[in-house]
C-alpha cells in the first residue's frame, strides 16, 4: 500500500515536472533574490532603484503597458511623486467638442506610456526588431529572473568562429547567442542612484530585474503572507481531522 | 408525514417540504445511512475529491468570467487586469489555473484505482463508461479553457489540435473551417470556445449525477473486490466516510495551497505569458501536462490520420475495458500477474507523458513508440489473455471476515 | 457478558465526549475555512483598483465665464458646473426654504457662491435635466428642467416642482486652488 503511494507520488511528480521541458542553450546562473523562497518579499529599496534603471535606460525602447502610474504607490512612491512623474508624459485623449483628439499630461490612473505609438514604429526604429513589452518578461521566460539577469550581464565579444549577423550582438545566455538588443547596461556609474548606492553593472542588473519581477508579479508579497496563514490553518485542520477520524473509526471494535 | 432518520432535522418545515419533494430524506439516505463497504482505503477518497474540484472550478470560473473579455484583442489584457486590479483576482486566477491540473491529478488517480481494483466489472460497467464520458468532457473543457488567455501557447496549441481534424478524408478541411469560424484560429474561435467552456461543466454536472446514481445502485467496490454479503460488511457513510473524506480533503487542500501560494506557475508554460502572435510560432508547442501522454501517442506514428485515430482510440479503448478484461476476479490483490503488469501500464503512461513534453526527435521517438505499443498491448491483448490464463488467489469469504479475521482493528 | 457490555457503555460514553469535542473543533475549523474562502470571491465583485483610480476627477473651472454652464464626467455620471451670475445667486439665497419639499439652504449646497457643482441626474428616475446648453429650457426658476417627467430645479439645483423628491445631489468636492476642484 505504501509502496504504491510512493510510486504514484514519484510518478505524478515526474509527469508534472516534464511540464517545464524546454531547455535554454546555456542555463543562466542562479542569483539570490530577496523574493526567493516561501518567506521571500520584494526589497523596497531595490524596487525603487530598479525603477530608476527602467526609467533612465530601458524605457527608451521597452513599453510597460500592463502597469499604471498609480501602481508605483506599491513600491513606496507618494501620490505627489507619482502625479509629478506621470505628468512628464503626454497621452492622447478626446475627441473634444470640436471632434479632435488632443494631447494632455498623463494622470496616475493612466497606464505607463510606451516609447513608440505602435509595433511598426518600434520595429522601424530598431532595425526591424521589436523590443518586447517588459510587464511580464520575468514570467514569460524559462528561468525567470535568473534568465533576465543572465541576458543583461551576458553580453560578450563574439568568439572567433561565430559570424554575427548585421545589427546583432553576442550574448551568452540568449538562445542562439545572437540578440538584436545592444547591451543596455554598459558601464558602472551609467546612472546615478537616488539613494546613493554604487551603480555597477551587476547592481543595476540586479535592481532592474527585481523591479521587473515585481512588475510581472506585483502580488507576491501578499500571496506569500496569505499562503502562510492558509497553510498553517490547514496543517492544524489536518491534525484535528485526523484525530477525529481515528476516534470515529475506533468505534468499530 | 415522511419520517426523517436519526440526526436529521425533523422540524415541521422539513416534514412539509419532504412530503412534497423528498430532498432531505434523499440526502439522508444517500449521504448519511448509506451502507458502504467497511474496508475502503484512502484510494477511495478521490471520487469525492473530484466532485469538490468540479465545484471549485465552476465557482472560480464563474467569478473570473465576470471580469474576462473573450475578444482576441482584449482577452490577454483582461486576464492581466484580473491579476493586477481585480480584488483577489490573482488568487482566483491561480486557483482556477492550478485547480485544472489538480482536477486531472485526482481523476487520473481515480481511474487507475478503478483499473487496479476492477471497479469497472459487473455490475458497474455503465458506471465506468459514464466516468470515461466525464473524462472526455473534462478534456474538451480544459482544452478550450487554455485557449482563453490568448497567450502564445493558447493560440498555437489551439492551432495544432484543431488542425488535426483536417486529417479526416474528404470533409476534413471544411470541418476545420467550421470549427474555426474563419481561416485560422481567430476571434470567432475564441468566442465560441468561451461559450462552450462555460457550458460543458454543466454537462459534466449532469453526467456526474448519472455517475452517482449508477454508483448508488450497487454501492462502491472495495479493495477486496468481493460483493458485500451481509450487514457485517457495511458501515453507514456518516460518520465514517464523511470524516475520512474530510480528512482527505484537508490533505488535498494543503497540496493545492502550496501550489497556489508558492508555486503557481510551476505546472504552466512561460510562453503563455506572451500574447498570441499568429506570425510567430514558439520553438516548442507543448500542451499542458495532463494532455502529454495523448500528445505522445498522437505523434508516435508518422501519418497524421493514423496519429489522430490512435490518440482517440487510446481513450475509446477505456470504454470497452469491462469487456476486454475476462478475469472473474475483480481486485488486483488476488491477481498476482495482473498486479505486476498494472504497474507496467502506469510506467508506460508516465513515459508517454515524458516523451510528449519533448520534440519528436531521436530517442524520444523510440521511447514513445515502445510506450504507446505497450499501452495498447496492455488493454487489447494482455487484459483478455490474463483473465483466461492467470490463476487468481483464493478470495476471502466476505469483507467482514477478511477485515475482522486479522487483528481485530478495522482495515484502513 | 453483562460486565463486558457495561464497560463498553462507559468506554463509549467517555469516548463520546472526546469525539464530540474533536468533531466540534473540526466543524468549527471547517466553518472558519469556508467563510474565509468565500470572502475573496465576494470581494472580487467590489470595484477593482483601476475603477477606484477613476473615482476622483480634477478639473480647473477658470475657463468657464460668468453665466456659463459646463458638463463634465465623473464616475460615469454627468456633473453640472455652473458659474452663477449675481442674479442667480440672489434668487437662490432669497428662497424661503420652509416652502421646499427638500429644504436646503443655498449656502449648504455651495462652497463658493459663484460656483455650483452638482450631479446632473434627476432624482426622480435618473434622466439628465436640460439647462446646461444655450437655448435649453431652464424652467420657471431659471435653473434646470427635466424633460422626462417635468421636474423643475432652481438656480441652486433644488427641486421646486414635478415628481422629483430630492434636490440634485452635491458630490463630495474640494477646491485645490481658487478655481480648480477635485471631485470625489
Amino acid at each position: 500500500m505504501t509502496k504504491s503511494l510512493w510510486i504514484a507520488a514519484a510518478a505524478l511528480l515526474a509527469l508534472a515536472g516534464s511540464a517545464g521541458a524546454q531547455e535554454a542553450d546555456v542555463k543562466p546562473a542562479h542569483q539570490q533574490w530577496s523574493f526567493d523562497g516561501i518567506f521571500g518579499t520584494y526589497d523596497p529599496a531595490a524596487l525603487q532603484r530598479g525603477f530608476q534603471v527602467y526609467k533612465e535606460v530601458c524605457s527608451a525602447c521597452h513599453p510597460l503597458k500592463h502597469l499604471a502610474f498609480r501602481d508605483l504607490g506599491d513600491i513606496g512612491y507618494t501620490a505627489d511623486q507619482i502625479k509629478g512623474f506621470a505628468a512628464q508624459y503626454q497621452v492622447s485623449d478626446g475627441p473634444n467638442d470640436q471632434g479632435q483628439m488632443f494631447q494632455r499630461p498623463a494622470r496616475p490612473s493612466d497606464p505607463f506610456v510606451g516609447p513608440f505609438p505602435n509595433d511598426e514604429a518600434a520595429r522601424s526604429a530598431n532595425n526591424g526588431a521589436l523590443p518586447p513589452d517588459l510587464s511580464l518578461i520575468v514570467k514569460a521566460r524559462e528561468g525567470g529572473p535568473d534568465y533576465v539577469f543572465g541576458i543583461l550581464t551576458g553580453f560578450k565579444d563574439a568568439p572567433k568562429d561565430v559570424k554575427l549577423n548585421p545589427n546583432m550582438y553576442y550574448n551568452e545566455i540568449f538562445p542562439g547567442h545572437q540578440i538584436a538588443m545592444p547591451p543596455p547596461l554598459t558601464a558602472d556609474g551609467q546612472i546615478q542612484y537616488a539613494d546613493g548606492t554604487k551603480s555597477t553593472v551587476p547592481q543595476m542588473a540586479h535592481d532592474v530585474v527585481t523591479f521587473l519581477s515585481w512588475a510581472s508579479e506585483p502580488n507576491l508579497d501578499e500571496r506569500h503572507r496569505m499562503g502562510f496563514k492558509v497553510i498553517l490553518f490547514l496543517v492544524i485542520a489536518i491534525g484535528v481531522l485526523y484525530a477525529a477520524k481515528r476516534r470515529v473509526w475506533s468505534k468499530l471494535h | 408525514m415522511a419520517a426523517t432518520g436519526p440526526g436529521m432535522p425533523n422540524s415541521r418545515i422539513v416534514r412539509w417540504i419532504d412530503y412534497r419533494l423528498p430532498f432531505v430524506k434523499m440526502m439522508q439516505h444517500e449521504l448519511y445511512e448509506y451502507p458502504t463497504p467497511r474496508n475502503l482505503s484512502y484510494w477511495w477518497n478521490f471520487g469525492s475529491l473530484a466532485g469538490i474540484m468540479l465545484v471549485i472550478m465552476m465557482v472560480s470560473g464563474i467569478v473570473l468570467a465576470m471580469h474576462y473579455t473573450p475578444q482576441s484583442n482584449e482577452a490577454f489584457d483582461s486576464v492581466e487586469r484580473i491579476m493586477r486590479d481585480v480584488n483577489y483576482g490573482w488568487l482566483l486566477r491561480y486557483i482556477h489555473m492550478n485547480g485544472a491540473s489538480l482536477f486531472f491529478v485526482v481523476v487520473y488517480i481515480h481511474i487507475f484505482r478503478g483499473l487496479y481494483y476492477g471497479s469497472y466489472k459487473y455490475p458497474r460497467e455503465l458506471l465506468w463508461m459514464l466516468g470515461v464520458v466525464i473524462l472526455l468532457l473534462m478534456m474538451a473543457t480544459a482544452f478550450m479553457g487554455y485557449v482563453l488567455p490568448w497567450g502564445q501557447m493558447s493560440y498555437w496549441g489551439a492551432t495544432v489540435i484543431t488542425n488535426l481534424f483536417s486529417a479526416i478524408p474528404v470533409v476534413g478541411s471544411k470541418i476545420v473551417t467550421l470549427l474555426w469560424g474563419g481561416y485560422t484560429v481567430s476571434n470567432p474561435t475564441l468566442n465560441r470556445f468561451f461559450s462552450l467552456h462555460y457550458l460543458l461543466p454543466f454537462v459534466i454536472v449532469g453526467v456526474v449525477g448519472l455517475h452517482l446514481v449508477a454508483l448508488h445502485t450497487h454501492g462502491s467496490n472495495n479493495p477486496l473486490g468481493i460483493d458485500h454479503k451481509g450487514p457485517g460488511d457495511s458501515i453507514p457513510f456518516h460518520p465514517y466516510y464523511t470524516i475520512k473524506d474530510s480528512f482527505g480533503l484537508a490533505v488535498f487542500l494543503l497540496i493545492y495551497a502550496i501550489l497556489v501560494f508558492y508555486a503557481p506557475n510551476f505546472l504552466g508554460d512561460p510562453a503563455n505569458y506572451t500574447p498570441a502572435n499568429p506570425l510567430q510560432t514558439p520553438p516548442d508547442i507543448v500542451p499542458e501536462w495532463y494532455f502529454l501522454p495523448f500528445y505522445a501517442i498522437l505523434r508516435s506514428v508518422p501519418s497524421k490520420l493514423f496519429g489522430v485515430l490512435l490518440m482517440f482510440s487510446s481513450i475509446l479503448v477505456l470504454f470497452i475495458v469491462p469487456w476486454l478484461d475476462t478475469s472473474p476476479v475483480r481486485s488486483a490483490r488476488f491477481r498476482p500477474i495482473y498486479k505486476k503488469i498494472f504497474w507496467l501500464l502506469v510506467i508506460s503512461v508516465l513515459v508517454l507523458g515524458y516523451v510528449g513534453a519533448h520534440p519528436p526527435e531521436g530517442i524520444y521517438v523510440i521511447e514513445g513508440r515502445i510506450a504507446a505499443f505497450y499501452y495498447f498491448l496492455h488493454f487489447l491483448v494482455l487484459l483478455p489473455l490474463l483473465g483466461k490464463l492467470e490463476r487468481p488467489r483464493p478470495l476471502p469469504l466476505s469483507i467482514g471476515s477478511a477485515v475482522l479475521g486479522r487483528s481485530g482493528t478495522p482495515a484502513e | 457478558m453483562a460486565q463486558a457490555a457495561q464497560s463498553q457503555v462507559s468506554h463509549a460514553h467517555e469516548g463520546e465526549t472526546r469525539r464530540d469535542f474533536l468533531l466540534l473543533t473540526a466543524t468549527a475549523l471547517g466553518a472558519v475555512g469556508v467563510l474565509s474562502t468565500i470572502w475573496p470571491f465576494v470581494d472580487s465583485l467590489n470595484p477593482a483598483k483601476d475603477t477606484l483610480a477613476l473615482s476622483t476627477t480634477e478639473f480647473d473651472m477658470a475657463p468657464i465665464q460668468v453665466g456659463q454652464r459646463l458638463t463634465i464626467a465623473w464616475r460615469g455620471k454627468p456633473v453640472f458646473i455652473a458659474h452663477r451670475t449675481p442674479d442667480e445667486i440672489k434668487a437662490a439665497q432669497d428662497v424661503d426654504i420652509s416652502t421646499l419639499r427638500d429644504p436646503q439652504k443655498d449656502s449648504d449646497r455651495v462652497k463658493k457662491t459663484e460656483w455650483l457643482v452638482m450631479v446632473g441626474v434627476c432624482t426622480h428616475l435618473g434622466c439628465i435635466p436640460l439647462g446646461q446648453k444655450q437655448g435649453d429650457p431652464r424652467g420657471p426658476y431659471n435653473g434646470w428642467f427635466c424633460p422626462c417627467h417635468g421636474s423643475i430645479y432652481d438656480t441652486s439645483g433644488r427641486r421646486r416642482d414635478g415628481p422629483a423628491p430630492l434636490n440634485l445631489e452635491i458630490p463630495p468636492y474640494q477646491f485645490t486652488s481658487a478655481t480648480a476642484v477635485k471631485i470625489g
